[in-house]
């Protein structure tokens, strides 16, 4: 960023909450089926038709805002968003407005700027203040490709009408387009560690927008800010932040104006574009919901809901670099996802080697599962096998090449160590009557060579190392090996 | 024999169509199949082979349900409402679809854009509206029973001009599932009843909690039919003075004052009461209802169902002529004071205060049936007006309604039973209001002086 400015930015992200049905009705939350197919007298937003509210989405509300330290409302009101789309069947999208499911959040997250080849260069801890979020429906799709007529016709798909949607609204607390990529990427996990919502932009089940202007270091006001939207990808949300802080920054440079207006990402050309301007801003006359109740949520189910959450992924960060001495880095990694975190530690406490098994988990578990595009969960070498590895290894019965090859084996078939093991003879010597029964052979047989040695050619231990294991057929346990030569060799 | 008397009810409802245009559809060949269905039916039926006219708001699978407007002149519901269900579940048998006031939005039945039905009692003068058809269904004689429905008195006012009982329950009563959206939080289903012991039962079938309607209510449906002999000598009943003022036509005030004395011949204890917040019930109900109503009117716009403006170059344009074709005046002049009142910078002036003014209109009832079994008024102005006479004037049609609103604004339930005829022969109404759930009480009071001061007259237009 240029010298003496600085950006603010507030960020706006809709998560779908992970439901198997839609927020007012008992249609199914699919992608994918026919157009049309997962429809009823209530998203079709039919006359007559009303709406109640699904249970669960309180549920995975609750886990959402829980999990974003948000507080959970003890009464919230749906509102109606009034506007005109062919792909809002009510002309209204059923919203909350002034009185929101959830409100007032801190959240801790962890940022960096990075350097220009993309490395992080030092990770902070900064505080952002979520204002609120609230619960909302999803509209349907306008679909103009690929049907007949398309030129004289667009056609509606209502199947994502009626898709639960929390909304999560930050306050203006970022200033580098890093700090939002940090932000997003720190809420997605969040949200799928807790089961609340399956947080792939790619999939549009978390859509971002974001707000951007600039001012003068110094400044307390806000000049006109500019709203993001088509940002598809956390990476195309950053680059397109980082367009708008340089074009704004020009722009009042040279003492143009910086028109408050949507502008969309275009990633052909690498620059936002005007999408809409504040004349056209709706007038969306919000109202309270007549057709639902207020929604009252007690202090005993948040409890409840709490009592039944995973433990955050921060706080077992924490928790890991504490209780099993682990790096800043290396506990990070560990809780990038839950499934993958609660596998490292099953290892962990199995193998009553913390760090051995972060070993493994960060090294060849990560490597299998990048390389097979499997998920931990996925696995087909449990937590507990990977741990009775582990006991082998630090046991001395097999080496560490030796592991990784009987690893890659276990991940590619999912039996466990002892089978591969024994199956690959890999089983090591470490009874030292039998070694120093091969070793007294080896001695006998090469008496010149013992001569050598013990006038000072200290090279020749190698030698002899090499014959106890070649007369071992490799399992002898070569730290054994090692002790009872050097013990023999003196003579 | 069900099938003799559906024949006759269709039979009637045909012929007496052409003059009082109280039906939009007559659903003969549904009806003679249900005749098939509910013959199999072994269990007994409250409703067995009850024929039965349903406003055209309310929606009846595979039947036109149009709302009395262009914009829905073609739609046909795809699912039954609620009550309709629980009616077909019970036996009856619906053998049409009445006329109303597009979108339930009238007085007279006038802003039909299928033409205004005609009030038996004299053709030439409305029958009061909205439910102006279902009202008129009844009074004919075709049907003993039909369902309105009320957001300001659309089912009391009709049955007043009408001579027949009208009843509005209390907001949560009945399902509204199915019911078209005119303003949700005033909207209730109504029952029209030649009396009001047909009325109460089908209060009884339809009334109660559904799982479809989150604004339903839990709350115990009572046997009504049981207790509506009772004799109702110590009820207490309130009149509030203040409101038999100005606007009261004379003879609407001769009739509703000998209605007092009749009921305090019956045993009832008549007591003085005072609802101040009464008199700004109009200004309020036209606030609240037109901005829900421009909101749930919204999605009448030509993309999915019902008409569509031919002809359009863009998505604007295509909604712009299809509503503007599509809406009558008064439905439009709704709209428009709807989403002035929900508009940025408006929103506290009108609407907000209108509920926090809505509250104490609550409150008024809510003290006032700390002592009262029920409260009586007047339930129109005057009588049936001549059709034309205030189509040019809409704020003296609004007046209509300014006895009858306020019970929709708390949410409690109110009857308007016939209580006399003015010296043109011309039906009027006396209103009975009472506290939330006390439908049972209303129905007493109503069958109690239906039997013992009957109207004694019949419509000029009558079914044999
Ligand atoms: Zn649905």
């Amino acid at each position: 960023m240029k010298e003496g400015w600085e950006a603010v930015i507030g960020m706006e992200i809709h998560a779908q909450l992970a439901t198997a049905t839609k927020i007012f009705c008992g249609c199914a939350v699919e992608t994918g089926g026919e157009p049309n197919s997962n429809t009823c007298p209530v998203c079709l937003g039919l006359p007559g038709a009303l709406p109640v509210l699904n249970e669960n989405v309180i549920e995975l509300g609750a886990r959402a805002a829980l999990a974003l330290g948000l507080e959970v409302q003890g009464t919230s009101i749906f509102a109606r968003k009034n506007y005109f789309y062919p792909d809002l069947p009510k002309g209204y999208q059923i919203s909350q407005y002034d009185k929101p499911f959830s409100a007032n959040g801190t959240l801790t997250i962890m940022t960096s700027e990075r350097d220009a080849s993309g490395h992080a260069t030092e990770w902070k801890p900064m505080n952002i203040h979520i204002q609120r979020m609230h619960l909302e429906e999803d509209a349907g799709k306008n679909v103009h490709e690929g049907l007949p007529d398309v030129d004289k016709y667009s056609y509606v798909d209502l199947n994502r009408a009626g898709t639960p949607l929390g909304e999560i609204v930050t306050s203006p607390d970022f200033r580098t387009s890093w700090q939002a990529y940090d932000y997003v990427n720190h809420v997605r996990r969040a949200l799928q560690w807790v089961g609340a919502s399956d947080a792939d932009m790619e999939k549009g089940n978390l859509r971002c927008e974001a707000n951007v202007s600039v001012r003068k270091i110094g400044e307390t006001d806000f000049n006109n800010k500019v709203e993001l939207k088509n940002l598809n990808s956390v990476r195309f949300m950053q680059k397109a932040i980082e367009f708008e802080i340089e074009r704004q920054i020009a722009a009042h440079e040279a003492d143009e104006p910086v028109a408050q207006e949507t502008r969309l990402w275009d990633e052909k050309n690498n620059q936002t574009r005007v999408m809409r301007s504040k004349e056209d801003a709706h007038d969306y006359r919000y109202f309270p919901e007549p057709d639902l109740q207020p929604l009252k949520v007690t202090p005993d189910f948040v409890e409840n809901v709490k009592a039944r959450m995973p433990e955050l992924p921060d706080v077992m960060r924490d928790r890991f670099m504490e209780t099993y001495q682990l790096s800043y880095s290396d506990a990070s990694q560990l809780v990038g996802d839950r499934s993958f975190a609660e596998y490292y530690e099953t290892v962990a406490r199995i193998s009553a080697n913390p760090k051995l098994a972060a070993n493994w988990i960060l090294g060849e578990f990560t490597r299998e599962l990048n390389s097979s595009g499997k998920t931990a969960d996925e696995s087909l070498t449990t937590a507990e096998d990977l741990a009775e590895l582990v006991i082998t290894v630090e046991a001395g019965k097999i080496n560490n090449n030796q592991a990784k090859e009987v690893f890659a084996e276990m991940f590619a078939t999912g039996k466990p160590a002892a089978k591969v093991i024994e199956e690959k003879g890999f089983e090591q010597i470490s009874d030292t009557s039998a070694i120093e029964r091969i070793v007294d052979d080896v001695i006998a047989s090469s008496e010149a060579n013992v001569a050598a040695y013990r006038g000072g050619n200290d090279k020749l231990f190698g030698f002899f190392v090499g014959q106890v294991m070649k007369a071992s057929q490799g399992k002898a346990n070569p730290k054994v090996v090692n002790d009872i030569l050097r013990h023999r060799l003196v003579g | 024999m069900i099938i003799e008397e559906i024949e006759r009810t269709l039979d009637n409802a045909e012929r007496l169509n052409g003059q009082l245009n109280s039906f939009l559809s007559i659903e003969r060949d549904h009806a003679l199949s249900r005749i098939e269905q509910v013959s199999k039916q072994t269990e007994a039926r409250p409703l067995f082979g009850t024929p039965i006219a349903i406003k055209d708001n309310i929606c009846t699978k595979g039947m036109r349900t149009s709302c009395g407007s262009r914009i829905l002149h073609n739609y046909k519901a795809q699912y039954d409402a609620t009550a309709v269900k629980r009616l077909n579940d019970a036996g009856a048998i619906v053998v049409g679809k009445t006329n109303m006031d597009e979108f339930a939005m009238g007085s007279s039945n006038e802003s039909s854009a299928f033409g205004a039905a005609k009030n038996p009692w004299d053709v030439e003068r409305v029958p009061g509206g909205s439910s102006g058809g279902s009202a008129v269904a009844v009074a004919s004689g075709v049907v003993r029973v039909s369902l309105g429905s009320e957001t300001g008195g659309s089912v009391r006012q009709p049955a007043s001009l009408c001579g027949i009982f009208g009843l509005k329950p209390t907001y949560g009563r009945i399902s509204r599932y199915g019911l078209v959206a005119f303003a949700s939080s005033l909207d209730n289903i109504g029952i029209f009843g030649l009396t009001s012991l047909d009325a109460a039962r089908v209060l009884f079938v339809i009334a109660g909690r559904d799982e479809l309607d989150s604004t339903s209510a839990d709350v115990p449906v009572p046997d009504y039919e049981a207790t509506i002999n009772d004799d109702i000598k110590g009820k207490t009943i309130g009149v509030p003075r203040e409101l038999f003022g100005e606007g009261l036509d004379d003879e609407v005030r001769n009739a509703v004052e000998n209605s007092i004395d009749n009921f305090r011949s019956l045993g009832a204890q008549i007591v003085d009461v005072e609802l101040p917040y009464a008199k700004y019930g109009i200004a309020v109900y036209y606030i609240i209802a037109t901005a829900e109503a421009s909101s749930n009117l919204a999605r009448f716009d030509g993309v999915r169902y019902g008409f569509r403006a031919e002809g359009s170059h863009s998505l604007r344009e295509m909604y712009m002529k299809t509503r503007e074709e599509g809406f009558g005046p008064e439905v439009k002049r709704r709209i428009m004071l709807g989403t002035y009142v929900l508009s940025s910078g408006y929103y506290d002036a009108y609407y907000s205060k209108a509920q926090k003014v809505r509250a104490l209109v609550k409150a008024d009832y809510q003290k006032v049936f700390a002592k009262c079994d029920a409260i009586l008024t007047p339930t129109s102005p005057s009588t049936a007006f001549k059709i034309g006479e205030k189509t040019e004037d809409p704020l003296a049609m609004y007046l209509n309604d300014i006895y009858t609103v306020s019970a929709n604004l708390a949410g409690v339930p109110a009857v308007s039973v016939p209580c006399g005829l003015s010296s043109d022969g011309l039906p009027i109404g006396t209103q009975l209001i009472g506290n939330f759930w006390s439908e049972g009480t209303l129905l007493n009071l109503a069958n109690v002086y239906e039997n013992q001061f009957p109207l004694g007259a019949k419509p000029f237009v009558f079914a044999e």
